[in-house]
């Protein structure tokens, strides 16, 4: 008994020892971010992977264990994370990563949402209520989910104040270069005519001007059938796309059938850092989307 | 308002970039100017989205999350389903039902009620007419250290799918052992306390007091606790693509006069005979869950292979024949019963599942009294396999047909079939793992 009660204490321990802040994140692209801004005062857990569909995550036991030490928990919110965070929450038995609480963190509570609907009607298919959650593909939605992460670092770790002062204006700076420059690089796309596989690109697409002239699923989240693929090959004859984008986590094989028919490129967006080999952090994100972008134009 | 601060921000900081890079000629003075135009144009547009959802107030701003799950089955048997697994005739027998037949649909309604606790109820509504409550029960929201605490009717926490609502079940119905040894799910009215430990590995472990008003208890009125459970799960990530949990849980209640009807004597009186049982019941169970998706995708292709295990140890006084002569003696039993299930989705919307169930009715110790009377070795053992798939167009919907080899019954051996639709309106909460 004296023995379970040592190990146990020694679990306990353990699990305090590390003084630096837990955060939860919940897609890889809000870890990086975190990372970016607070450097090691930071323990990152990442809950999902750049492979995962991020609307189909599952409430695993090791999410639950890890929101139960958390201290933070940044996520994309907007209802993305609606099927399986609640029970996360709830099971995690932690009162300070609750929403509302300073420890809940939504990044698209600092964005402008768009495709917002006016209309809630599952006969839509899988519509967000509060909009498109998908907004880490704008590289400009970073800037005030970066400053407002700062606030949020600095009021949970106020002993770091001057190191994340320090972290974020370095971001900041290094952020707004790279903005210029990739908006340059991707001049090129403006006004380009696009399919995508699923209505995941709003941001990017508002973002570098792509038009969106056919979607490959008939309905938010729900399989595209062989006849719908074909009503929408036959409508590229009224309106050519220039090729067809899907994020990497999704099944390739819809892409696959329209490009092949069409004779278009079928583009892998990273979609979150890690979704392709070389999106290493959030500066390669974008430069490889953008690269891939312009590849699938030539 | 103040996203549009962002942008304002953002916007000059753009151009304070755009002008230092650009300002070399006219030409790109005229490109500066048009990107203005398009930037200022993309704020109003965005200014208007933004305002776009509009929060309701009065009565409705606090309405609750209601869901409605609809529920129905066709079923081709070529037993009478009335028939109880041998050796199971002291059990509950959960019947499935011939032709089409409407199932319970479920009424569930969620909110949080103040910052401490969040209140759930589901009520069933019987096709047949009427109302029951199946969950109505208030749970902590803001303990902290890991504890919470559940009060009201709930499905207990013991095993693994005890927990699971009918709509999430992989098979249109429950695996045998749930069937006989829980009466299909054990519900409770009482209190459940829960810790989670603050380490790296989910490690669970909880404890519930209740009424003991369902099988294998029995209600009763009485000051105190009727029934008790404990349980522990533990569970953990491999890499990004597996994923476990596995549990024990023990519980322990009495039985008072639970009176079962048509069981099978050793006479052979026609149609059986009515028995009463008075003692302890204690129950040991085993579960586990693993599974698996390449790139820990799930939306795309999974596998799920669980199983559970329970052993019951009950002993006590039975009363053979009720109705007729009335002989009362002891009467002491194990019983058991385990499954195993695969279910594997081959292709987005589409699964696949398969599940093998077993019984053991055991050989009971029955006093000298009934010795002539009650049987206490049946000598066989139920099982059966079942085979479905599956096809979810949404998540809201799920369209299924199962096919069973069911030869729970000694020489009635059951080819059956089932047709099943399970489709959810209104909110739709988080599924447990």
């Amino acid at each position: 008994m004296k023995k379970i009660f040592f190990i146990f204490s020694l679990i306990l321990i353990g699990s305090n020892a590390h003084a630096a802040l837990n955060v939860f994140a919940c897609e890889p692209e809000w870890a990086a971010l975190t990372q970016q801004l607070a450097g090691d005062k930071a323990s990152i857990y990442t809950a999902t992977g750049p492979l995962q569909d991020p609307h189909q995550v599952q409430a695993r036991p090791s999410l639950i264990a890890k929101a139960r030490n958390a201290q933070l928990l940044v996520c994309t919110g907007a209802e993305l994370e609606i099927g399986w965070m609640p029970l996360v929450l709830r099971e995690s038995g932690n009162s300070s990563i609750q929403p509302g609480s300073p420890g809940h963190f939504e990044a698209a509570k600092f964005v402008s949402m768009l495709e917002v609907p006016t209309r809630l009607d599952r006969a839509e298919g899988d519509v967000h209520a509060a909009g498109n959650p998908h907004i880490q593909t704008d590289a400009r939605n970073f800037l005030p989910v970066a400053e407002a992460l700062n606030k949020r670092l600095i009021q949970l770790d106020p002993a770091n104040t001057s190191y994340y002062q320090q972290q974020y204006a370095a971001f900041d700076k290094q952020w707004r270069a790279s903005i210029t420059k990739w908006e340059k690089q991707a001049a090129p796309l403006k006004n380009i005519p696009v399919i995508v596989q699923h209505r995941g690109f709003p941001y990017l697409n508002n973002w570098l001007g792509l038009k969106v002239v056919a979607e490959l699923e008939p309905k938010p989240g729900m399989e595209p059938s062989a006849a719908y693929l074909g009503s929408v090959l036959s409508g590229l004859q009224q309106h050519p796309a220039r090729m067809v984008l899907r994020a990497a986590y999704q099944d390739g094989r819809p892409s696959e059938w329209i490009s092949e028919r069409a004779h278009i490129p079928a583009v892998i967006v990273p979609f979150s850092v890690g979704g392709t080999p070389q999106s290493t952090d959030l500066f390669a994100m974008f430069e490889d989307t953008i690269q891939r972008l312009l590849a699938g134009l030539k | 308002m103040s996203s549009n601060i962002y942008w304002r921000a953002a916007i000059a900081a753009f151009l304070s970039h755009s002008l230092n890079v650009l300002a070399a000629n006219d030409a790109d003075l005229q490109a500066i100017r048009e990107q203005v135009q398009q930037l200022e144009q993309r704020i109003n547009q965005q200014s208007s989205t933004a305002s776009a959802p509009v929060a309701s107030s009065g009565e409705g701003a606090f309405n609750p999350a209601i869901s409605l799950t609809l529920d129905g089955t066709y079923g081709t048997l070529h037993q009478d389903p009335t028939i109880a697994a041998t050796g199971f005739a002291m059990n509950p027998n959960p019947v499935h039902e011939q032709g089409f037949n409407l199932g319970e649909s479920e009424l569930g309604i969620s909110a949080n009620i103040d910052p401490q606790f969040r209140g759930v109820a589901t009520l069933a509504l019987d096709p047949a007419g009427g109302i029951s409550v199946e969950n109505a029960f208030v749970q902590t929201s803001s303990l902290g250290n890991g504890f919470n605490i559940k009060f009201g009717r709930y499905f207990s926490g013991l095993g693994y799918l005890n927990e699971q609502h009918a709509h999430a079940w992989d098979f249109a119905d429950q695996p045998l052992v749930y069937g006989t040894l829980w009466d299909t799910q054990l519900t409770e009215d009482g209190m459940q306390l829960k810790w989670l430990a603050p380490t790296d590995t989910f490690i669970e472990v909880g404890g519930e007091v209740g009424r003991g008003r369902g099988f294998p208890g029995s209600d009763r009125t009485k000051n105190g606790v009727g029934s008790g459970v404990l349980f522990a799960h533990v569970g953990d990530d491999i890499g990004i693509e597996h994923s476990w949990r596995a549990g024990v849980s023990l519980y322990q209640t009495r039985a008072e006069d639970r009176v079962s009807e048509g069981v099978p004597d050793l006479p052979g009186t026609p149609g059986g005979v009515s028995n009463s049982f008075s003692g302890d019941s204690r129950t040991a169970g085993l579960d586990f869950v693993w599974k698996y998706s390449p790139n820990g995708n799930t939306a795309n292709r999974y596998v799920k292979v669980q199983g559970e295990y329970f052993r019951r140890k009950e002993n006590g006084q039975l009363t053979y024949d009720t109705a007729g002569v009335s002989t009362t003696d002891s009467y002491d039993v194990t019983q058991s019963g385990w499954y195993l299930q695969g279910v594997y989705q081959f292709m987005p919307h589409w699964r696949s599942g398969l599940r093998y169930d077993q019984l053991d009715p055991g050989t009971a110790s029955v006093g000298t009294a009934n010795i002539a009377n009650v049987i206490s070795n049946y000598g066989y053992t139920p099982k059966r396999t079942t085979l479905m798939v599956d096809y979810s167009p949404s998540e809201f919907s799920r369209l299924r047909l199962q096919l069973a080899q069911d030869k729970s019954r000694q020489d009635m051996a059951d080819n059956q079939l089932f047709v099943q639709y399970i489709m959810s309106l209104g909110a739709h909460g988080a599924h447990s793992y």
